[in-house]
C-alpha cells in the first residue's frame, strides 16, 4: 500500500463527552473504495464531516488525517479538494444541469474545454441533452448521476460518500451503485463511503461498533 | 407514501365540515373591503368628483395643477432617490453581511440582536438618530471642539438635507436589519448548510459560495418583502418629515401636507399626487425586476467560470459587515440619545454628557404620557388581538394551506403606498360617522397589522404535527375544542410572538393613525414626529423613548409564554 493515498491516523471523534469514535486508523489507497459501516449515532457521518472539513465546532477531536502526503485537518473545506456526495443531492436549483456541472470545473480552463468536460460528464453519466434541463425534473438515479459527476469534475484527490444511495429505490439503488463505483475508480483516487446497507459492499469493509460509550 | 394520503384525507375532512368557514369571507371583507374603497375614494377627487359635495363633473384639473406644480420634479428627483437607494443599499448590506457571516458565531450575535432593532419604531429610530448625527448632535459633541475646532453647532446640513441622502442612508440602515431577518427566515426553507458544504468542498471561498449558491434561491423567497420595501421607501413619510427635506420634501410628505390644507383645490390636487404614487410603485417595481433579469443574466457567466475566489465577494462581504455595524450601531446610539435627552437637565454644546441629569421633564410630562401610552396600548392591544384571531380563524378554516395567492392578497397594503389609499379611507369612516375616532384607527391599523401577523404565525402553525389534532379528535373532540383545548396551548408561544409583532407593528404607524384619527387621535408616534420638528428635545426624547418601550416590552412578554414547539419538533 502507498502512502500517497487518504490516511486517518488515530481519530477520536467524542461530543458533550461521549466518545463516538475511539482511535480509528485507516489507509485508502489511490483507485480504493473502503466502506464503514454501522448503525446510526455510530459516528459515521461525523467522521465524514471531520475528513471533509464540515464538523461542528461542539465536537472534540483529535488525530491525524493525511491526503497525498499533506496534513489538511487544519485546512478549510474549499483548500482540502476532496469532494463530497451526499445523502441529498443538492443540485443548485436556480442553475441548469449543465451549469451546475459547469460550477464544478476548475478556474482557469477555456470556455472550450469546459464545455468539452461538462459534455464529457454528461455522456459518461448516460446523460447526453441534459445540459439545458432544470434539475428539479431530473429522476432521483439521474439527479444522482449529475451530482457524482459535479463532485469529479471538480477533480477531487479524494471522495467521500455519505450514504448517498439511501434515498433511492432497490432496483435503482443497485444501478447507480455500479456507476459511483467505476466512475470513482476510473478517477484513481482513494474513495470512502459510510453506509448501514449491507448491500453497499466494496474493497474493503469496516464495520463500526455501536457507540461504545 | 404515507405523506401524500395524509394530507389528502385532512383536507377532504376540513371540506366537510368546517366550523371556521366563515372566517375567510368575513376577514376578505375587513381586508379588501377598505382598501378597494379607499382606492377608489381617492381616484374620484383625483377627477374632481366628489359625490359628498355634490360634485360630479369630471375634471382634469387636479391633474393638470399636480403635474404643473413647481416642485414636482425635484420632489420626483428626491422620491426616486430615497426609494430605489435605500432598497437598493439595504440589499447590498442584507446579502453582503450574511454571506461573509452565515456559519461564523458573530452571525449568530446579529440574529440575537434582530428581534429587538426591528421592534424600534421608524419614528423614534428617527427621531434618535437625528439627536445623533445632528451638527449639535452626540457625535459631533464627542468630537468637539478638539477634533473639529466646532466652538459651536456648526451650520452644516448633516440632516434634512435637500438631497435627501441622509434620509436615504438611514432607512438603508433600518431596512437592512429587516431583510436579514427575512434572509435568516428563508435559509430554513432551502437545504442551505449542505449546498454551501457542496459548494465549498468543490474549492469555493465562502462568502463566494454564498452568493453564488445560496442567495440566489433566498431572493426568489424575499422577492415579495423586497417589493415592499421598496414600495415603502418610495412613500416614506414619518422618518422623512424627521430626516428628509422640506422645500420640497418627496412625495409623500408633500401630499400629506396637501391634504391637510384646507383648500380644497389642494385636496383634490394631493388626490391626484396620491394616485401618480401608486402608479410610480407600480413602475419602480416592474423596473427593479427588470434589473433584476439584468444581475442574474450578468451572473450567469460568474456561475460557471469556475472562478473559486476574487476580490468581487470581498468587496460585497465588506460593505455588508461595515453596512450591519452602522445599522446595529445607529439603532443603539439611537436609543442612548433618546435615554440621555428624556433625563437631561441642563446640556449645553459640546459637553457629551449632560451637566446636570433630571427627571423633571419626566414628572412634568406624565399626564400627557399616561394618556397617550395608555391610547397606543389599548389601540395596539386591540388590533393585534383581532389580527390574531383572525388568522387563527383563517388558518383553521384552511387558508394558505393550498393555494399560496392568499399571500399575494395580504402583502397588498404593504405594496401600495399608505398614502394612496388611506385618503379614501378617511372618507369613508366620515360617510359611516367614525371618522377621528380610535375605532377608525384601529380598524385602519389592522389592514398593516393582519399581514405581518399572518406571516409570522402562518408557519409554525402549519408545521405543528396533524396528528396531533386527529388524535385528539379521534378521542372525541369538536374541532372548536381541539383547537382551544390542544392546538392554541401548544402554540402559546407562536401566538404570543404572532400578537406581539401585531401589536409593534400597530404602535408604529404612522401615517394610518393620522389619517384615520383625522389628526383628532394623538398616539405616541404622532405625538413623536409632531415633537420632533419642535424646540424641546427633552419633551420629544421622553415621548419617542416610550413609543420604543411598548414593544420592546410585548416582546420581552413573549418569553412568558409557555414554549411546547421546542420540545414536540425535537
Amino acid at each position: 500500500m502507498t502512502s500517497t493515498g487518504l490516511i486517518l491516523k488515530d481519530v477520536h471523534l467524542g461530543i458533550g463527552g461521549r466518545t463516538l469514535l475511539n482511535g480509528l486508523s485507516l489507509e485508502i489507497a489511490p483507485g480504493e473504495i473502503v466502506t464503514l459501516m454501522g448503525e446510526s449515532g455510530s459516528g459515521k457521518s461525523s467522521l465524514i464531516a471531520y475528513i471533509c472539513g464540515s464538523l461542528d465546532a461542539e465536537f472534540d477531536v483529535a488525530g491525524s488525517i493525511t491526503l497525498e502526503e499533506q496534513d489538511i485537518v487544519s485546512l478549510p473545506i474549499e483548500r482540502r479538494r476532496i469532494g463530497v456526495m451526499f445523502q441529498d443531492d443538492v443540485l443548485f436549483a436556480h442553475m441548469s444541469v449543465g451549469e451546475n456541472l459547469a460550477f464544478a470545473v476548475p478556474k482557469g480552463i477555456g470556455k472550450a474545454e469546459r464545455q468539452r468536460r461538462v459534455d464529457d460528464a454528461l455522456v459518461e453519466a448516460e446523460l447526453e441533452g441534459f445540459a439545458a434541463r432544470d434539475p428539479a425534473t431530473l429522476s432521483g438515479g439521474q439527479k444522482a448521476r449529475v451530482a457524482l459527476m459535479r463532485a469529479l469534475l471538480a477533480e477531487p484527490r479524494a471522495m467521500l460518500l455519505d450514504e448517498p444511495f439511501s434515498r433511492l429505490d432497490a432496483t435503482l439503488r443497485e444501478r447507480v451503485r455500479n456507476f459511483a463505483f467505476t466512475t470513482i475508480k476510473r478517477r484513481n483516487i482513494p474513495a470512502l463511503l459510510v453506509t448501514h446497507d449491507l448491500q453497499d459492499k466494496t474493497d474493503r469493509v469496516i464495520t463500526l461498533g455501536t457507540a461504545n460509550n | 407514501m404515507a405523506r401524500p394520503l395524509r394530507d389528502v384525507s385532512i383536507s377532504k375532512s376540513a371540506l366537510a365540515r368546517n366550523p371556521f368557514g366563515w372566517a375567510p369571507p368575513l376577514t376578505f371583507a375587513i381586508f379588501v373591503g377598505p382598501i378597494l374603497l379607499g382606492l377608489f375614494g381617492t381616484l374620484l377627487p383625483s377627477f374632481g368628483l366628489q359625490p359628498a359635495l355634490g360634485q360630479f363633473e369630471l375634471s382634469l384639473n387636479p391633474w393638470c395643477a399636480f403635474l404643473s406644480d413647481p416642485a414636482l420634479v425635484k420632489s420626483l428627483r428626491l422620491t426616486l432617490t430615497v426609494g430605489f437607494g435605500a432598497t437598493a443599499i439595504a440589499v447590498i448590506i442584507g446579502f453582503g453581511s450574511v454571506a461573509t457571516l452565515y456559519g461564523t458565531r458573530a452571525f449568530a450575535v446579529v440574529r440575537a440582536l434582530l428581534a429587538p432593532a426591528l421592534a424600534f419604531p421608524h419614528a423614534s429610530f428617527a427621531v434618535g438618530l437625528a439627536f445623533l448625527i445632528a451638527p449639535s448632535g452626540w457625535i459631533a459633541r464627542l468630537l468637539s471642539p478638539w477634533a473639529t475646532g466646532w466652538d459651536q453647532p456648526p451650520d452644516l446640513l448633516i440632516i434634512r438635507d435637500p438631497d435627501a441622502i441622509a434620509l436615504m442612508l438611514s432607512l438603508a440602515l433600518k431596512e437592512s436589519l429587516f431583510l436579514i431577518l427575512m434572509i435568516v427566515g428563508a435559509l430554513g426553507q432551502i437545504n442551505a448548510g449542505t449546498m454551501m458544504r457542496s459548494a465549498r468542498s468543490m474549492g469555493y471561498a465562502p462568502a463566494r459560495a454564498w452568493l453564488l449558491v445560496v442567495a440566489p434561491q433566498i431572493y426568489a423567497q424575499v422577492r415579495l418583502p423586497i417589493y415592499a420595501m421598496l414600495a415603502s421607501a418610495l412613500s416614506i413619510v414619518d422618518m422623512a418629515i424627521v430626516l428628509g427635506p422640506a422645500a420640497p420634501p418627496p412625495l409623500a410628505p408633500m401630499t400629506l401636507d396637501w391634504f391637510r390644507e384646507l383648500d380644497t383645490a389642494r385636496q383634490l390636487m394631493a388626490s391626484a399626487a396620491a394616485i401618480f404614487q401608486l402608479l410610480l410603485v407600480i413602475v419602480a417595481i416592474l423596473l427593479w425586476r427588470l434589473g433584476e433579469t439584468i444581475v442574474r443574466q450578468s451572473m450567469r457567466g460568474l456561475l460557471t467560470s469556475g472562478i473559486r475566489h476574487g476580490w468581487s465577494e470581498r468587496i460585497v462581504g465588506s460593505v455588508g459587515k461595515v453596512g450591519i455595524a452602522f445599522a446595529l450601531v445607529a439603532s443603539l446610539g439611537a436609543i442612548l440619545m433618546l435615554i440621555f435627552w428624556s433625563f437631561a437637565g441642563t446640556w449645553s454644546w459640546p459637553s457629551a454628557l449632560p451637566e446636570q441629569w433630571s427627571t423633571a421633564m419626566w414628572v412634568r410630562s406624565v399626564d400627557t404620557l399616561a394618556e397617550l401610552v395608555g391610547r397606543s396600548a389599548i389601540i395596539g392591544i386591540a388590533v393585534s388581538a383581532v389580527a390574531t384571531a383572525l388568522t387563527i380563524l383563517c388558518l383553521e378554516a384552511g387558508v394558505g394551506r393550498s393555494t399560496p395567492r392568499w399571500l399575494a392578497i395580504l402583502y397588498i397594503p404593504l405594496l401600495v403606498p399608505q398614502i394612496s389609499f388611506l385618503f379614501g379611507i378617511q372618507l369613508l369612516w366620515n360617510r359611516l360617522w367614525l371618522d377621528g375616532t380610535v375605532v377608525a384607527v384601529a380598524l385602519t391599523q389592522l389592514l398593516f397589522v393582519l399581514p405581518y401577523v399572518f406571516l409570522v404565525l402562518s408557519d409554525p402553525y402549519r408545521a405543528l404535527d396533524p396528528l396531533i389534532a386527529i388524535a385528539a379528535r379521534s378521542l372525541g373532540a369538536s374541532r372548536v375544542r381541539t383547537l382551544f383545548k390542544i392546538k392554541l396551548p401548544l402554540l402559546a408561544r407562536p401566538v404570543a410572538g404572532a400578537m406581539a409583532i401585531g401589536f409593534a407593528v400597530s404602535v408604529g404607524l404612522y401615517l394610518p393613525t393620522m389619517f384615520a384619527g383625522a389628526g383628532r387621535i394623538d398616539t405616541l408616534t404622532t405625538e413623536a414626529i409632531a415633537l420632533a420638528s419642535g424646540a424641546d428635545r427633552r419633551q420629544a426624547g421622553i415621548i419617542a423613548f416610550a413609543l420604543t418601550v411598548l414593544p420592546f416590552m410585548a416582546l420581552a412578554l413573549v418569553n412568558l409564554a409557555p414554549n411546547w414547539e421546542r420540545r414536540t419538533s425535537r
